[in-house]
Order: structure tokens, then C-alpha cells, then sequence
């Protein structure tokens, strides 16, 4: 069969639609966020939209609208053509999957604006939406794992596959230990370890994973080669397996957790930078004689800045994780920085950049603008930089100010230019933001089709 | 190929579980022996600002809580935690004072973990973020009518506070609501258990 046939296409279009809209609405979630910080917020008085709500929606939006519809608009893509098969089933499954996904998030949405928060923090999901939310990821494991299995039984796997199904496999055990027992058994500091090792979790074990596998697929296709060592991909990928489990705790340094599982985590920490490494070389690597192509593709580029910012997140890491770091910027605007930088900066871009990919292939148009698109890049690129620098700035300043025993106002006064600048980048984001859009909307709404090759993968 | 992908999935899954018994079981095992108190329990200390807001508020607490008593103030606090999540007042503030950066100084006692084994940290909520201060030593800080102005309308209490401001906390003529009076007594339970000597005010025991 045509590769191409495999692909069951509204499908990655309607992921790729809802992954959007969600996009834009956690923008503006942020944004509402950061004018409070100015005491310009929009809403004020209004109960529905309390600051404090609109938070836990921008940071759940963000991993649950954005990121999973993303991912999964990729895995629908990415499984079959690797693969060879077809994922199990798309017309009832992945049609009842695509409907329960975002009622998942819609009922967070109302759950968390209604005052139905779970205090679990990347957990705020409503208590009753949670097993929903469970069975949802099962299924998503049977829906990609059974394509992968059968391609298992036949070759060896390609490291993507590794990736998914081992992510697909770890985050349902994830999300039940972090959403139930630091809310029904385990109290204080125990349940503190646990819900650290889940914070850590959800990022390690579902989204780097998940977003590894589809940048080891997308990149190698857009640069036409294959990737430069699949040794070094599979080592990157125990790495992750062993250490990553192990660094919950670093969450929560400095906190009355028994120092052991800080300095396990401290350590492990460090130790994950190996097989972050791996990544990082191993696509700079495969990119070596073809930085060419950085000029033309832009989907490309989203995907080499992402990695770039990997590269700098992770360095950050291991700086920020060390115990006398964590004195001064542990609860300051460093950390707010540095995860900005990840869940946007890396996984929001590769995800930005595989979209702008597909969306011409599975509309069968031409992009409508190139100019458009430059933009767009440009102006996230460099707000989502500029918010970086800025946000740990912030951080060490407030982290002095604490140190030096100024009083609680200080710290916050002089936050002030830093949270300014913040909404300035945001509002450039959204700028960026607007512009993809547009594009997106006008490339499927041009008359003439183009006929794109069938990609080998 | 098969036995290699079926071993790879047990080392998967082993390394899973090493990561989480020592990230997340071990810690447990290891604070087991801390008795952990049921909301009863914990409400059986009532601190001296609970009968004050009785005073302070006589018709409004008599409406919604009634007696000033143990009954009426874990009801309070259970009223205070639910808000204190809806809220993400846990998104600004920490409960945990760490015994580095002059914490103790600033805050008070560095956190030890028998206060959190009680049903008010069940999920515990030591928070990751401050923009305001760490409040697992705020009882006593200030007065309950700090507190109402305070959620009132920050930036009039602390010129300049980012904090937002909380009117459904008070009803229509600006008294505090079950709500309010529920955050009030939440603040003021909230390392209560540091300042043992104040309960000689509770009526003379
Ligand atoms: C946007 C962040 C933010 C949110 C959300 C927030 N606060 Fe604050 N809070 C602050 C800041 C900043 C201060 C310090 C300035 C001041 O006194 O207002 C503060 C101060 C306080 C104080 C005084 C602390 C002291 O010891 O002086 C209390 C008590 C307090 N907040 C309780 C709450 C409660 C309860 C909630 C939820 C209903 C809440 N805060 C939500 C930012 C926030
Ligand atoms: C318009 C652009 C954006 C603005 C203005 C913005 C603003 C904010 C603000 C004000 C906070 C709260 C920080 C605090 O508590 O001090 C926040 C938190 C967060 N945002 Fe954004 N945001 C934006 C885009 C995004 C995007 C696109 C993502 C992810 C894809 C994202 C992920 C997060 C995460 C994970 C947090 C939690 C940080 C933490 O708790 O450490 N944000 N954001």
C-alpha cells in the first residue's frame, strides 16, 4: 500500500484545528495572567474569571488542549508511515477519541473556572474528570501501540517507536499515582515527593518522549537523510528511561523531603544531561551539510530553534538544579522562564513546526504566504527569547531581594520593568501567533491544488 | 526481535518503578511513623482569632457558622482550604519555610514535616511559586480586619500589591460572607501550632 494512503487525514486536521484553537485561547490565558502582575488585569471582580483560575487554565490549556492535540495530530501522521499499518481503528475510535479529548478539556476548563481545582499542580484537572482522562490515555496506547507492535514483530523498531510506546505506556500509571494518592492517601510531605515525581513525570515520561520520537521522524524527513547515529538515539532513549523517573523531588529542594530524595534527584538531574546530549548531538549532527536547507524550510527552522532552545534549557538545568542555586531562584521568575522555554520554546515550536509541515501536504496547497510565515516565525522566535532572558532576570532579582531580608514589597516593586517586558513578549507572541494563523487559514481556502510527492519515511 | 522488545519493556518498566520507589515510596515509607491527624483533630486547637471574628462579625459568623467551637471552625477550615485551591492562592504562595536564604527571618521556624501530616495538607500544599510570602507562619501575623481589608482590596492595604483582590468574599454590604470569614480563619490557623503560649486566651484554659 501507498504510504500515503495510511494516513487518515481529517483526523490530523481536525487534531491540528483543536491544538490551535487551544493555542490562542492559553495565550490569552497568559497574557490575562501577566496584566495582573501590572494591576491592569481585565477582569477584575469577576468570580468565573479570578486570576488565580485563569492561571491553572493557561498552564492546563497548554498540556492538555495544546501539546496533547499536537502530539496526536503527529502520532496520527507519523505511527502509520513508519509503521506500515494503520493505527487500530480512525472512523469510530479515533473519532470518539478526538470528541472525548477535547470534552477532557473543555470540562477542565469549566471545572477549574467554576472553583473545582485539584491542588495537584499540571494536575489541576477536576477530581471528576480524571478518570476520564485515564481510560482516554489507555485507549491512546491500543489506538498507536497496535500499529507499532505488529511493525515490532516484523523489524526492528526505528527509535520513534520507541519513544511513543514507551510514553504512551508510562503516562497513564503517571497520572493515576500523581492525581490520586497525594490527593486521597498520602498527606504533606510524602504527598509533596509524589506530586513532584508527577510534575516531572508528565514532562519526562509523556511529553520529552512523545516529542523526541516525532522530532527523530519529522527531521531526518525534512533534511531528506537519515538521522546520524541510531546508536546514539536508543542510548539517548535509555537514558531517559533510567534517569528520568528518578528527579521528582528536585521540585521540591530545600523542603523538609528526606535530603536522600533531593540528592538523587540533584544527581539524576545531572546524569540526564548525557542522554540529553545525545539528542541534542545527534540532531546538529544529522543537520551538518545541510544547514542550506534552514534557509528555505521553515518548518525546519522551528524544529532547529526548538532544539537549539533544548540545548539551552537543559544547560540551564543543570545549573538551576544544584543546591546553591536553588537558595537564590527556587519560587522565583527563573523557573517561570525556564518553563516557558521548555513547554513553548521546545515543544510548542517542534509542534508549530510540523504543523506549518503537514498543513500544505494535507490540504494539497501551496503555503498562501511565505512572507506571512517568516513573520510569524520571527516574532514568536524572538518573543519567547526575549521572555526567557527577561524571566530569569526577574528571578535573580527577586531571589536577592529575599536573601537580603528587603522588605516582602521590594521584591515585587522590583519586578515590576521584568513583568512589563513579560507582557510586551506575549503580546509579540500573540502578534506571531495570529499571523500562522492566518496563513494556515488562507493556504487551505486557495483554489488551486498542488500535488505534493508522496514522502518516503 | 520479539524477546529483545519484551525484555526492553520489563527494563522499562523496572526502571519506572526504581525511579518511583525512590522518588516517591521511599519518602513515604520513611515519614510513615508521623501520626497523622483527621480534620477532628486538627480543628480541636481553635486559635484565639477564631472567637474573635465571633466578635468581631457577631451576626454574619452567627449566620453562617454558629458557635465559635470546634464544630464551626473545621467546618471553617474546610470551607478555607476548598477556596484557598479554587482560588490557586497556591500559585502565589508557598507553605514551606526553607531553612536556607534567610527564610527563618523572615518567616519563623523552618518547616518540619510532622505539620504537614494533617488532613489540611491532604493534597499537601507547600506550592512552588511566591509572588507574595510564604504563609506557613502567618497565624498571628496580622488582625482578622487586616485580613477583610486585605482580600477586600490589596493594593489599599499594601500599596503596590499584585495580589488580586476577592469581593465575593463579602456580601453586598461589604461584610464578609462564609467564604470570608472562612479565609480569615484559615490564615490565622496556619501556624497557629508555633505559638503555643496565646491559647492561655482561650477562655482561661
Ligand atoms: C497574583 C498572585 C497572588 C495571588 C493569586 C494571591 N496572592 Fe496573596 N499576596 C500576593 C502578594 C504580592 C502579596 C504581598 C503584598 C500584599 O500584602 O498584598 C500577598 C500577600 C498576602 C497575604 C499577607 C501576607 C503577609 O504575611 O503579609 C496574605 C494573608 C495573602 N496574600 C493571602 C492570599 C490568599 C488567601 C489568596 C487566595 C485567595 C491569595 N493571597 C492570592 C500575591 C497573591
Ligand atoms: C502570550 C504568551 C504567554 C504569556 C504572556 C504567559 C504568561 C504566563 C504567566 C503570567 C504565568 C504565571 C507565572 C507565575 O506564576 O508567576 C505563566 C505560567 C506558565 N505558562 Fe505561560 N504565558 C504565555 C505562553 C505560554 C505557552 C505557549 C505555554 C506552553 C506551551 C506556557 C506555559 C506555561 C507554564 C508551563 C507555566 C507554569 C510555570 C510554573 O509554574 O513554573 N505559557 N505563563
Amino acid at each position: 500500500m501507498e504510504r500515503d494512503d495510511l494516513v487518515y487525514r481529517p483526523l490530523v486536521i481536525a487534531h491540528i484545528i483543536a491544538a490551535l484553537v487551544y493555542f490562542g485561547l492559553v495565550l490569552l490565558g497568559g497574557l490575562a495572567y501577566s496584566l495582573q502582575f501590572l494591576g491592569k488585569y481585565p477582569f477584575p471582580g469577576i468570580e468565573f474569571l479570578s486570576p488565580g483560575r485563569v492561571r491553572m487554565l493557561h498552564t492546563n490549556g497548554a498540556v492538555y488542549g495544546f501539546i496533547t492535540n499536537g502530539f496526536v495530530a503527529g502520532l496520527y501522521w507519523a505511527v502509520p508511515r513508519l509503521t506500515g499499518y494503520k493505527v487500530l481503528n480512525e472512523r469510530l475510535l479515533g473519532w470518539f477519541m478526538f470528541w472525548a479529548l477535547q470534552a477532557a478539556v473543555v470540562a477542565t476548563a469549566v471545572g477549574l473556572l467554576a472553583g473545582f481545582a485539584q491542588a495537584v499542580e499540571w494536575g489541576e484537572t477536576p477530581i471528576f474528570v480524571d478518570p476520564f482522562v485515564v481510560v482516554w490515555l489507555l485507549l491512546a496506547l491500543v489506538q498507536f501501540a497496535t500499529p507499532i507492535y505488529r511493525h515490532g514483530k516484523e523489524r526492528s523498531l526505528y527509535a520513534s517507536n520507541w519513544y511513543f510506546i514507551a510514553g504512551l505506556i508510562w503516562i497513564p500509571m503517571v497520572y493515576i499515582m500523581g492525581n490520586y494518592f497525594p490527593q486521597f492517601f498520602v498527606p504533606g510531605i510524602a504527598g509533596a515527593a509524589i506530586t513532584g515525581t508527577w510534575i516531572h513525570d508528565a514532562v519526562g515520561l509523556y511529553v520529552t518522549p512523545i516529542g523526541w520520537g516525532l522530532m527523530y521522524y519529522f527531521v531526518p524527513l525534512l533534511l531528506r537523510k537519515p538521522i546520524w547515529s541510531h546508536a546514539l538515539s536508543l542510548l539517548g532513549f535509555w537514558g531517559l528511561a533510567f534517569f528520568y523517573p528518578l528527579q521528582g523531588v528536585h521540585h521540591y529542594l530545600w523542603s523538609p523531603i528526606p535530603m536522600y530524595a533531593q540528592y538523587a534527584a540533584v544527581f539524576s538531574t545531572l546524569a540526564l544531561e548525557l542522554a540529553v546530549v545525545t539528542v541534542i548531538v545527534n540532531f546538529f549532527m544529522t543537520l551538518r551539510g545541510s544547514g542550506e536547507v534552514l534557509k528555505q524550510s521553515i518548518p525546519l527552522r522551528w524544529m532547529m530553534i526548538g532544539i537549539v532552545n533544548y540545548a539551552i534549557t537543559c544547560l540551564q538545568c543543570a545549573i538551576q538544579v544544584l543546591l546553591t542555586t536553588q537558595k537564590v531562584i527556587h519560587f522565583t521568575d527563573w523557573v517561570v522562564g525556564h518553563a516557558h522555554l521548555i513547554m513553548f520554546g521546545v515543544f510548542g515550536f517542534w509542534i508549530l513546526g510540523f504543523f506549518s509541515y503537514l498543513w500544505p501536504r494535507l490540504m494539497g496547497r501551496e503555503v498562501y504566504s511565505r512572507a506571512l510565515d517568516e513573520w510569524a516565525f520571527w516574532l514568536i522566535t524572538i518573543g519567547v527569547e526575549t521572555m526567557w532572558v527577561d524571566l530569569i532576570s526577574g528571578g535573580l532579582v527577586q531571589g536577592f531581594t529575599w536573601w537580603g531580608l528587603n522588605p516582602w514589597m521590594d521584591s515585587v516593586r522590583f519586578s515590576i520593568p521584568f513583568w512589563f517586558v513579560r507582557t510586551i513578549t506575549g503580546l509579540m507572541i500573540i502578534a506571531g501567533f495570529i499571523l500562522y494563523v492566518y496563513n494556515i487559514y488562507m493556504t487551505s481556502r486557495k483554489e488551486t491544488a498542488v500535488a505534493f510527492q508522496p514522502q518516503e519515511a | 526481535m520479539e524477546r529483545f522488545a519484551t525484555f526492553a519493556l520489563v527494563a522499562g518498566i523496572l526502571f519506572f518503578a526504581f525511579g518511583t520507589f525512590w522518588q516517591a515510596v521511599a519518602p513515604w515509607l520513611t515519614l510513615r511513623g508521623i501520626p497523622m491527624k483527621s480534620m477532628d483533630e486538627v480543628a480541636r486547637e481553635v486559635p484565639p482569632e477564631f472567637y474573635m471574628l465571633a466578635n468581631q462579625y457577631p451576626e454574619e459568623f452567627k449566620k453562617y457558622f454558629g458557635e465559635p467551637n470546634e464544630r464551626s471552625f473545621k467546618e471553617a477550615l474546610e470551607l478555607g482550604k476548598k477556596v484557598y485551591i479554587a482560588e490557586a492562592c497556591w500559585h502565589c504562595h508557598t507553605q514551606q519555610v526553607r531553612p536556607v536564604s534567610n527564610e527563618e527571618f523572615r518567616f519563623g521556624r523552618v518547616s518540619y514535616p510532622s505539620e504537614y501530616a494533617n488532613a489540611m495538607q491532604l493534597p499537601q500544599l507547600l506550592g512552588t511559586r511566591r509572588v507574595g510570602p510564604d504563609l506557613m507562619r502567618e497565624s498571628g501575623r496580622h488582625s482578622n480586619d487586616w485580613h477583610m481589608a486585605h482580600f477586600k482590596n490589596p493594593p489599599a492595604v499594601t500599596p503596590g500589591s499584585v495580589m488580586p483582590s476577592y469581593p465575593w468574599f463579602f456580601d453586598e454590604k461589604g461584610r464578609p460572607n462564609k467564604k470570608g470569614l472562612a479565609m480569615v480563619a484559615y490564615m490565622q490557623w496556619l501556624g497557629s501550632w508555633e505559638r503555643k503560649p496565646m491559647y492561655a486566651l482561650k477562655g482561661g484554659e
